[in-house]
């Protein structure tokens, strides 16, 4: 697992306080994992402050699993 | 109109977490004011405060995540975090846990909050304008906002009846009772969750408050003697924090399953003062027909009220000036009355003092006991009255009062009768 995979999924198992083995890549962050909308905007903000990148709020709208998050940073890092 | 009975109670006060601790504590003389360690108060003239016991939740100490999750408590200030805890309570000592459609929705909430998320707004304001407006929380308003401890404790337990706030500093408390008891009088609900919480103590709160010329400052060495009301040696009052939660019930509703009842609310009476925004009018005019409103709703007279729990801030000014109008009030029965403040003891919980008052004044007619005005070294006026100095008082009581006087010149009066089984 990456770099920043590990990190978004510590950042995610913070936040929403699940248990680390159900963030795998696929796991929707609302139909999974538990999270209700303010929760995607909170977590959008971590992972902002995390990596020091911007998220538009557009952008953020197509964020719904774990992997979407971790392809979309290791896209803005490169 | 339908009558209104206490069937259950639940706090969070600076005395423990519950009801029934928070009573024993009290009657033992215990205070709960110490100092202030959780923030820097160097550069504060006030230095202590009446704080919850956090802990691991046993010996009467506060432990959150016992009522919530850690997850939840981030999104949240104090504040709703205490009321879920005291709701919990009251809704587990009533035994009333709605589940059918019906049930749901003839049960309501009605919890208030003098200032609501006081630390949350301020931590906020100071990230807001270091790190800009994208780094808000999206749990910032619904965290902070003073209904939104009606609205958790709904979410919590199912409760779709009337969902209603009270924000009259600090009288807020004893209003949010009032005002649930009417809705259940009126027949709006059979069930209501009513009561107080506050969360106030953060530098922001303790400046604003001295600020105020408000709080002890004489006794930060001495934080148990700080607050004093009556006394001629008392500077002000000590901040408290908590939540006293009652559940109020129709009385034949309550019969018919069997629950127990602590008290009938009999009178709750409103008033302003229309005088000064922080200051009581000089003539306690405001507590007078306040006191007097709730009373004639009874149908009883002072003569009848066997205890009062003041609102007794510990003030220079109010003190006197609520002493004076029950004296006025009560005329030739003064001598036959008593009085004490549990302000002493857990100090001024603001929004929630009203609730937790009404608690410990039903709580004294259930046990037959005035609960003790701690530090009443010196009256600094001569009365009739019995102010409980020091220790608890056994008496018979039937009829209790419980005034709670705000900043605006708000007054609220609520008065409680023994329920004969």
């Amino acid at each position: 697992m990456s770099n920043v995979a590990e990190q978004v999924k510590k950042i995610v198992v913070e936040h929403l306080g699940v248990e680390a083995d159900k963030v795998t890549e696929s796991a929707s962050f609302i139909d999974d994992l538990g999270a209700d909308s303010l929760d995607t905007v909170e977590l959008v903000m971590a992972f902002e402050e995390a990596f020091g990148v911007e998220i538009p709020d557009d952008a953020a709208e197509t964020i719904q699993t774990v992997g979407d998050a971790v392809s979309f940073i290791e896209s803005k890092a490169n | 109109m339908r009558r209104v009975v206490v069937t259950g109670i639940g706090m969070v006060s600076p005395l423990g977490c519950g009801a029934e601790i928070s009573w024993e504590r009290i009657l033992k003389g215990e205070s709960g004011a110490r100092k202030v360690e959780k923030f820097e108060t160097d550069d504060l003239q006030t230095k202590i405060a009446c704080q919850i016991p956090f802990g691991d939740g046993t010996d009467g100490t506060f432990n959150p995540n016992d009522w919530m999750e850690p997850k939840e408590q981030r999104k949240v200030d104090e504040f709703i975090v205490f009321a879920i805890a005291a709701a919990d309570q009251a809704l587990a000592d009533a035994n009333w846990k709605p589940e059918s459609t019906e049930d749901q929705n003839r049960t309501g909430v009605l919890i208030g909050s003098g200032i609501g998320g006081f630390q949350g707004i301020a931590d906020t304001a100071i990230l807001l304008n270091e790190k800009g407006p994208r780094r808000v929380s999206p749990f910032f308003i619904p965290g902070r906002l003073i209904n939104l401890a009606s609205g958790y404790v709904s979410i919590r337990h199912g409760l779709k009846g009337p969902n209603h706030s009270v924000v009259t500093a600090c009288s807020t408390g004893a209003h949010a009772i009032g005002d649930a008891a009417r809705l259940v009088a009126y027949g709006d609900a059979d069930v209501m969750v009513a009561g107080g919480t506050e969360s106030p103590i953060c530098r922001l709160g303790i400046a604003g408050f001295n600020a105020c010329r408000a709080l002890s400052t004489g006794y930060n060495d001495e934080p148990e003697k700080a607050s004093r009301p009556y006394d001629k040696d008392r500077d002000g009052f000590v901040m408290g924090e908590g939540s006293g939660i009652v559940v109020l019930e129709e009385y034949e509703h309550a019969v018919a399953r069997g629950a127990k009842i602590y008290a009938e609310v009999v009178g709750y009476g409103l008033s302003g003062d229309a005088y000064h925004i922080t200051s009581p009018s000089p003539d306690g005019d405001g507590g007078y027909r306040c006191m007097e409103a709730a009373l004639k709703r009874a149908g009883l007279t002072m003569a009848d009220v066997d205890y009062v729990n003041a609102h007794g801030t510990s003030t220079p000014l109010g003190d006197e000036i609520e002493l004076g109008a029950v004296a006025r009030l009560a005329g030739d029965a003064a001598k036959n009355l008593t009085m004490s403040s549990t302000k002493s003891s857990v100090g001024h919980l603001l929004g929630a003092a009203g609730a937790v008052e009404a608690i410990f004044s039903v709580l004294a007619i259930r046990d037959g006991i005035a609960p003790p005005t701690l530090n009443l070294d010196n009256p600094s006026v001569e009365t009739e009255i019995d102010l409980v100095p020091h220790k608890a008082k056994k008496m018979e009581i039937n009829v209790a009062l419980s005034n709670s006087f705000g900043f605006g010149g708000t007054n609220a009066s609520l008065v409680f009768k023994k329920v004969e089984a």
